[in-house]
């Protein structure tokens, strides 16, 4: 009589053991829980964080404002940058540490340009989309410039990088001759503030657009499936009639033209740049991202959305410890807590006890039942 | 075998090209870089201070990253000028944000020489090795820009802007704007530099001494613009009451501004928010003059000047009449700004 009564139970919690399996083991687990961790704590301890009111702002123009609207205005640059970060790690393994540096090299451009080389500038000297345009060859130039490094010369992505990490900042204050060129003209600030007439920052619009630009990609051409490829076994990609080298260029290259979207987002949020400040470390938050996202540090397969989700959840763990008006000198350490925790978690030891204790609980109850 | 030589290869390529790069933007120059400076030094006698025998005086000049501000870019723009060869000098300048590359290299200045070692110290602390060395290599030191913590016999010379002075003024003028509450967002620069611990020192006591001023909040946006209208946004966020942005440079300032103008918050002399930057910028200045800000802290980047001065009387024989000299600054408001002043000041 026990065993029918029993049998449900044990059904139900296998069923549940099996759903928690699954979830773990979806790829956005990581970057969902962490952020669903975040909300809660927010709603818990402060549910107005999550108030969003419609202000004017000092042009007239009605915009949203709010800490979520922050949250998803100041993480564009970081999120455009996770894209082209995830790109780069699946096909090579490594990341590219310069996107900082490069992003001071774009801005640069465009400051260069539109202000016609003048120091305090009133009007544009360039159409703002033909300096953009400038700004992203130039960007994919530099990026092509680390590609060949890791594709040809088969240096390890962190040292080819590290070139451009150390010098593109200088290069950036060399195209203004060190000057800090300030642009006044409003509508060069469209792009990093607001379109006049719609209250939602014109940042996210750009992301969503980059974000739309690459899942059509990855749906309508083989791009994903051959950066995947090659990262996993490059050398079974080529036998197979890929051209390895050329798609890890093609990553690098890619990545660069994100990096100039990101420069010139922060560049026209206020109009001016100052090289060794401008994205400082954002390259940290970027590999960070990639890793909150799920995927593999090592390359081979990977979710451009996970990356896109963990770098709004480091965004949003940010603007929470602004909020509670922790130093922000210390950002960096929770940062570094959240990368501890990610990399133990994500270490194969690690991961192998894990399944191991998860697989044996259940099996063990079954044999105490029969 | 075959990758591991290239990967050195590169390796050194790198470095070779990192210096190349750096000594190109002009922004970070190592000692090293300049081989030929012990050689034409060889005929010195640091002790006595005599020029070198081709009549040059060999200077080492460490800085800060031009690039930080406005102010900074100034400042090296106007040493790199002064310190010419047309003007009787053999300089060698090093600029980092780094104290610890800073201190590297200044070893490295001693160990090649320089008959005068110019110093803006990223850091206030750290120095003593240094300033040790250099005594005993008769090497002498002048402080330009920024002090350090230091016995005054350890340098000849500082010429150096009053940075607790500056915050006083500016706390002085807020005072004397007569405000029954002070709520104040104040952003600081790079945490334990000279020109932060002085600004941050008088704002700190009036804040502790006073019931009626109170921080808002208080956070460090390393002289950052978009770190500091992130700050203040989060504050906006938050819906807490401000009236008084305290921000230690223009960047800063611009940055809190710019948060303040997404929002629809008005400052300035007609405004709500009372905006404080500080520094030399010419724009910055504008600010100011148009109403937009309130106040302006001058940091007058202009030195270079009056160490060479110092240094051509030292080289004659002739000791500084005082040990630290104050560049002459004050606080600018809308009121009394004419634009002389801004053509004067303004850089």
């Amino acid at each position: 009589m026990t065993a029918p009564v029993k049998d449900p139970v044990k059904k139900v919690e296998s069923a549940r053991e099996s759903f928690f399996k699954r979830l773990t083991r979806q790829q956005l687990f990581i970057p969902l829980a962490a952020l669903v961790l975040l909300v809660l704590f927010n709603l818990i301890a402060d549910p107005s964080f999550f108030a969003v009111s419609i202000k004017e702002n000092s042009l007239g123009n009605p915009v949203l404002s709010g800490n979520i609207i922050s949250v998803l205005d100041n993480a564009s640059e970081l999120v455009i940058l996770s894209i082209g970060m995830t790109l780069v790690t699946a096909s090579s393994g490594g990341q590219d540490i310069s996107v900082g540096a490069a992003m001071a090299i774009a801005g640069s451009v465009i400051l260069r340009l539109v202000c016609g080389g003048q120091v305090n500038a009133d009007t544009m000297h360039m159409n703002l989309f033909l300096a953009l345009f400038i700004a992203i060859v130039v960007s994919m130039l530099f990026g092509a410039f680390n590609g060949t490094l890791v594709a040809y010369f088969k240096i390890q992505p962190m040292v080819a990088t590290l070139i451009l990490y150390t010098a593109g900042r200088s290069i950036a204050a060399w195209i203004n001759n060190n000057e800090l060129p300030i642009m006044n003209d409003i509508s060069f600030k469209y792009a990093g503030t607001f379109l006049p007439g719609i209250p939602v920052p014109t940042p996210i619009f750009v992301t969503l657009f980059v974000i739309l630009l690459f899942w059509l990609a990855l749906k309508f051409t083989n791009l994903g499936l051959y950066t995947q490829s090659v990262g996993i076994n490059a050398s079974s990609a080529r036998l197979n009639g890929l051209n390895p080298q050329f798609i890890k260029l093609l990553t690098y290259m890619i990545l660069g033209a994100c990096v100039a979207v990101a420069g010139f987002l922060r560049v026209s949020r206020s109009g001016s740049i100052n090289y060794s400040r401008i994205a400082e470390n954002i390259e940290m938050d970027a590999i960070l991202a990639v890793a909150l996202g799920g995927n593999a540090l090592g390359g081979g397969k990977f979710n451009i959305y996970g990356s896109v989700l963990g770098a709004y959840v480091i965004q949003f763990l940010t603007t929470t410890l602004y909020k509670y008006d922790v130093a922000s000198t210390a950002l960096p350490a929770y940062k570094a807590v959240v990368v501890i925790l990610l990399v133990v978690l994500s270490a194969p030891v690690v991961r192998e006890k894990l399944t191991r204790v998860k697989g044996r609980t259940p099996a063990k109850a079954a044999k105490e039942v029969s | 075998m075959k990758m591991k030589k290239l990967l050195a290869l590169m390796l050194c390529l790198a470095l070779v090209g990192s210096l190349a790069a750096c000594g190109g933007g002009g922004e970070e120059t190592p000692a090293t870089d300049a081989p030929d400076t012990p050689a034409t030094d060889a005929p010195t006698t640091p002790a006595d201070d005599a020029p070198a025998a081709d009549g040059l005086i060999t200077v080492g000049v460490i800085n800060n990253d031009p690039n930080e501000s406005g102010y900074r870019t100034a400042n090296d723009a106007a040493m790199r000028a002064t310190f010419t060869e047309a003007n009787g000098y053999k300089a060698t300048f090093y600029n980092n944000n780094d104290a610890a590359q800073q201190i590297a290299t200044a070893q490295q200045m001693i160990q090649d020489e320089v008959d005068f070692l110019l110093l803006s110290p990223a850091s206030t602390t750290g120095w003593d090795t240094v300033l040790q060395d250099a005594q005993a290599a008769g090497t002498q030191v002048i402080l330009f820009d920024r002090m350090l913590e230091a016995d005054e016999s350890m340098y000849v010379a500082a010429v150096v802007s009053d940075m607790p002075a500056e915050g006083k003024t500016a706390v002085d003028w807020l005072e004397a704007q007569g405000l029954d509450e002070y709520n104040i967002i104040h952003i600081q620069g790079h945490m334990g530099s000279d020109a932060q611990l002085g600004r941050t020192g008088a704002l700190d006591e009036k804040v502790a001494a006073e019931a009626n001023w109170n921080y808002v909040t208080q956070q460090t946006a390393d002289w950052d613009e978009a770190t500091a209208k992130t700050i203040v946004q989060s504050v906006i966020d938050s819906g807490k009451d401000f009236n008084v942005i305290y921000a230690e440079n223009n960047g800063m300032a611009r940055g809190a501004a710019a948060a303040l103008d997404a929002n629809g918050i008005t400052h300035g002399v007609d405004g709500d928010v009372i905006i404080m930057g500080f520094d030399s910028d010419k724009w910055a200045f504008e600010e100011v003059l148009a109403g937009r800000w309130n106040y302006m802290g001058l940091c007058n980047p202009l030195q270079a000047d009056t160490v060479d001065a110092i240094i051509k009387d030292l080289v004659a024989g002739n000791e500084p009449a005082e040990k630290i000299i104050y560049t002459p600054e004050q606080g600018f408001d809308a009121a009394p700004l004419p634009q002389a002043d801004v053509d004067k000041y303004g850089t």
